[in-house]
């Protein structure tokens, strides 16, 4: 099952689903014909689209709607803040290519500040599925809440087998001794990797796939944080406001020191090229997180 | 300003390079090649006749004119277009989609002559009505033209632009719809419709023309019109998208495209005429 077979099959199941997009058909290419009226293209008006998915929400509708992560986040960031925040309706975001999916699109079509900017909005859900299998295995909890929710599509086919997902926790893949790696989204699968790199040098890694940014499941950090002699959160994102801005808040929240090394955009947009490159050229390719995380110290920023 | 018939075919050989490039970036990657072929002529024109750029001398470019590219993902024409004006080295276009250099999907200031960065529909009419106001307050009599898109022309913010470029008496500005029928993958006139679209523009206080956006003679009359003052004006350019090959005009599925090197190598015997290209490659809907 995919993001699209998915979603056609719970709108057909529930009237109350009605599937939007701003011009942006990628993922929903059979819903016109499956859906009829209910789905709805407004053409490229991101703005105009959150609003009307306010008002069908305002009459009892659950609205997936669809765009590019940065438009729809970033274009519709006031109406959804005020619209579908203040007034906390279920109005359910899927932002296309987000971090580095967006590839050669260059910094107008990144989303790499979507996690921070999303998730200060009162009441608004976030997520990151690690791949196409998690992201489907997500779906069902994210849409059946009634709350807002934004999720970072990632379609993209993985190799490892998921547990169930279970709202609002992580999902603990290893635990480990030396190293724990937190990470969400796209980037999981190169995780993956580089922790069976680290592992066959004979160090203890742990690895987190965090799934739900907000809430966020602050026993796994906790226990990772007091198993581990250093957290490395790895992010397609800004430093400011991810991961490492997460952890570092439920840390000190619970009165907590850890050694945390974050690997992440810091504050710049990233060079624009085909995937592999992208990764090879920003350092996040399985070998280059392992070298990165080797060499970093404890308290080390990039 | 009259056109010979010398200069006339030196635009048509030019827009005929620049189709080359444009073709040739659709390889191993891809590019928005439809986008790219349908304003071919509005850009060769614009950097041949309308946009002085040798009144820039280094130290004073409050003369200056300027383009601006709102529909950014049409960028392999406007590479290709400076390449044959001499502002970017030819050798660049082959680092397209590479890390090492800056030449992707949509423009950026390290290319030399892009005036700035788009991808973003609906930016750029708002950020040339700020140029165009200084030009104004400075009392030149700079030329400041943006190129939409036409399925640009949902975003709101290009409606607000015209409401506040009349409001403040923008007659240096010109706003050129390349209006090539097509959204990402459907027509406009199928989703959003926008005609008629002289009335919407006129509506809002512009002088409007509309013309053929591939005829060069065309496009010459429509700029050597002297403007109302205080009035915005706005050129509908009536083009095709992907025009020049066949084989992919004004098709709704040919968007965004990745082609193989012997696809690209029978686009470019088809640009010339001599056979009409089998396109095997699934095509990309979405960048």
């Amino acid at each position: 099952m995919n993001y699209e077979q998915l979603l056609i099959e719970t709108a057909l199941a529930d009237e109350r689903i009605i599937v939007m997009t701003a011009e942006n058909r990628a993922l929903v290419r059979s819903a016109p014909a499956a859906l009829k009226g209910r789905f709805i293209d407004t053409g490229i008006t991101e703005q105009t689209m959150i609003g009307m998915a306010a008002g069908l929400a305002l009459r009892g509708r659950i609205p997936v709607v669809h765009a590019l992560a940065p438009f729809l986040t970033m274009r519709a960031y006031e109406f959804i803040r005020t619209d579908v925040g203040i007034a906390h309706l279920p109005v359910k975001l899927s932002g296309y290519i987000p971090g580095f999916l967006s590839d050669g699109n260059g910094p107008t079509h990144q989303a790499i500040e979507d996690v921070a900017i999303m998730r200060g909005i009162p009441g608004m859900e976030v997520y990151a599925p690690a791949d196409e299998a998690d992201l489907v295995g997500m779906l069902p909890a994210i849409w059946g809440s009634g709350a807002p929710a934004y999720v970072r599509i990632n379609h993209k086919p993985g190799t490892y087998a998921h547990a169930p997902y279970v709202p609002g926790k992580a999902e603990i893949v290893s635990k480990g001794r030396d190293i724990t790696l937190l990470v969400y989204g796209f980037l999981f699968e190169n995780a993956l990797r580089a922790r069976r790199l680290l592992e066959a040098e004979g160090l203890s890694v742990g690895l987190i796939n965090m799934r739900s940014l907000k809430p966020v499941d602050e026993a796994a950090i906790l226990e990772a944080a007091g198993g581990s002699e250093r957290l490395v959160t790895i992010e397609d994102h800004f430093q400011t406001g991810g991961l490492y801005s997460i952890v570092a808040e439920v840390l000190l929240r619970h009165r907590m020191m850890a050694n945390v090394t974050p690997l992440s955009l810091g504050e710049r947009w990233f060079k624009p090229g085909l995937l592999g490159q992208v990764l090879e050229t920003e350092g996040f390719t399985p070998e280059k997180l392992v070298q990165r995380v080797k060499n970093a110290n404890s308290f080390q920023t990039n | 300003m009259i056109m010979t018939k010398t200069e006339l075919e030196q635009l048509q050989a030019t827009a005929v390079r620049v189709r080359e490039h444009v073709i040739k970036m659709s390889e191993g990657g891809g590019c928005f090649i439809g986008a790219s072929l349908s304003c071919v002529e509005l850009m060769v024109y614009c950097y041949a006749r309308v946009i002085r750029r040798d009144r820039v001398d280094g130290s004073d470019q409050s003369r200056r004119d300027y383009l601006f590219l709102s529909k950014g993902h049409d960028v392999p024409a406007l590479y290709g277009t400076f390449v044959e004006m001499g502002f970017l080295a030819p050798g660049r276009l082959e680092n397209h989609l590479s890390t090492a250099d800056s030449i992707y999907w949509h423009p950026n200031r390290n290319i030399p002559g892009v005036e700035f960065h788009s991808g973003s529909l609906g930016h750029l009419p708002s950020v040339a009505a700020g140029v165009a106001l200084d030009c104004k307050l400075r009392g030149g009599d700079n030329r400041i033209v943006v190129i939409t898109g036409d399925g640009e022309l949902n975003e709101g913010s290009v409606w607000e632009t015209v409401l506040v470029a009349g409001a403040k008496g923008l007659d240096n500005l010109t706003i050129v719809v390349d209006r090539n029928q097509f959204q990402a993958n459907i027509r406009t006139e199928e989703l959003i419709p926008l005609e008629p679209l002289e009335d919407k523009f006129k509506a809002f206080g512009c002088t409007v023309q509309r013309i053929d956006g591939h005829d060069f003679a065309a496009l010459e009359g429509a700029f050597a019109q002297p403007g109302v003052q205080g009035k915005v004006n706005v050129i509908i350019a009536d083009t095709v998208r992907g025009r020049g090959l066949p084989s992919i005009e004004a098709r709704a599925d040919r968007w965004f495209c990745s082609f193989t090197a012997a696809e690209v190598e029978q686009l470019l015997q088809e640009l010339h005429g001599n056979l009409k290209a089998t396109i095997e490659s699934e095509t990309l809907v979405v960048r």
